[in-house]
């Protein structure tokens, strides 16, 4: 069931003109994609995974609609090639909203692993990654977005367990 | 024939349509055929050629047609599940099956083997599937074009590639000038 913060997040993602989105889903995530899939304003297709969900994302905006990537953070290095040689390359701006599993607050161990390497391979690709632990960080949201379109660069939103818990 | 004649032969079909063309051989050797705005020639990102594709069928109304090899749809595989049941009928997938990946040295892949790419996209969903000899892939996809609903034609050619350059255009050109493109027909398609 779709929260208050999940309906901020998805207004945001509408007011800033986005119409395309693609999901691999995520528990935490579950509550946005729902909004997202019966959007009026945003088409949703969902992927298999997370690569062919960049290559949805490049399409669509080449095609003159704006698109996200909904994703779990687990996923980033099955898009690394994608994002460096096809989102990058090419210069294609992507909002990455993407659940920070491995945070303080999980409660499967397996998912930490990948968190220890969230942030680094996100450095490394000189992606713009904010931290959102607290729901309050919301307010941000439209600015990060807004300035990946500015600099034509994906940006990754990292919401951790504790954002979701201070959900509303 | 092999993907280049296979090329050749659609050439002037694709001529002023949109194009997505898979990395490697492929486009480059489309590149020397029939260079055109409306190309949008895969530097690298091996597998993500129809998912681009869709993605811009599904964004836009003009006609897309994205020129896949064998190799590079096993790879994601599952983008035959996502294009079946998000169907776009401005969408044509041409997958030139040549049995090997090409670019690499002609190692053969599992499409010249026991895997039929065709069945796979039925399996998934796909409902206007057609495979055809290399000598039939013009006609077929004229055919796929003027039927208004989308299609996967499967060319089973023979393995082989031409020597021709790499594609030195900077990736933000190819971009530029395909998106130029795209917002030029669909003006001419808002007009008529």
């Amino acid at each position: 069931m779709a929260t208050l913060t999940d309906r901020r997040i998805v207004d945001c993602l509408v007011e800033n003109g986005i119409g395309f989105a693609t999901s691999v889903p995520c528990k935490q995530l579950a509550g946005v994609i729902e909004l997202v899939e019966n959007s009026k304003s945003i088409l949703h297709v969902p992927s298999n995974k997370e690569d062919e969900g960049m290559g949805l994302c490049a399409g669509a905006y080449m095609g003159g609609i704006r698109s996200c990537i909904i994703m779990q953070n687990t996923a980033l290095g099955v898009v690394v090639n994608s994002l460096a040689t096809l989102i990058q390359f090419y210069r294609i701006p992507l909002p990455m909203l993407i659940s920070y599993r491995g945070e303080i607050g999980e409660k499967v161990a397996c998912q930490v692993e990948m968190a220890l390497h969230t942030k680094a391979i996100l450095n490394q690709l000189h992606i713009p990654a904010y931290h959102f632990r607290n729901v309050d960080q919301l307010e941000d949201l439209d600015s990060i977005i807004k300035h990946s379109y500015m600099c034509g660069k994906p940006v990754a939103i990292l919401a951790d367990a504790a954002f979701w818990r201070s959900a509303e | 024939m092999i993907r280049y004649d296979v090329l050749k032969a659609i050439a002037p079909i694709v001529r002023g349509r949109l194009v997505v063309c898979n990395i490697g051989s492929p486009s480059q050797e489309l590149y020397e055929i029939l260079d055109q705005p409306s190309n949008f020639y895969m530097l690298g990102t091996m597998g993500l050629c129809s998912s681009i594709g869709l993605g811009l069928a599904l964004a836009q109304k003009s006609p897309v047609v994205a020129i896949e090899g064998d190799g590079s749809v096993l790879t994601n595989l599952a983008t035959l599940s996502t294009i079946a049941n998000n169907p776009a009928d401005n969408f044509t997938l041409l997958i030139i099956d040549n049995g090997s990946y090409g670019s690499t040295g002609d190692q053969p892949t599992y499409a010249g083997r026991k895997t039929s790419l065709a069945d796979v996209a039925r399996a998934c969903g796909c409902e206007s599937v057609v495979e055809c000899a290399a000598e039939q892939t013009a006609d077929e996809l004229e055919k796929a074009l003027a039927s208004g609903s989308m299609t996967i034609i499967v060319s089973k050619c023979e393995s082989g590639n031409v020597d021709v350059p790499v594609i030195g255009m900077d990736p933000c050109v190819i971009r530029e000038r395909f998106v130029g493109e795209i917002n030029r027909l669909g003006e001419a398609r808002a007009e008529s």
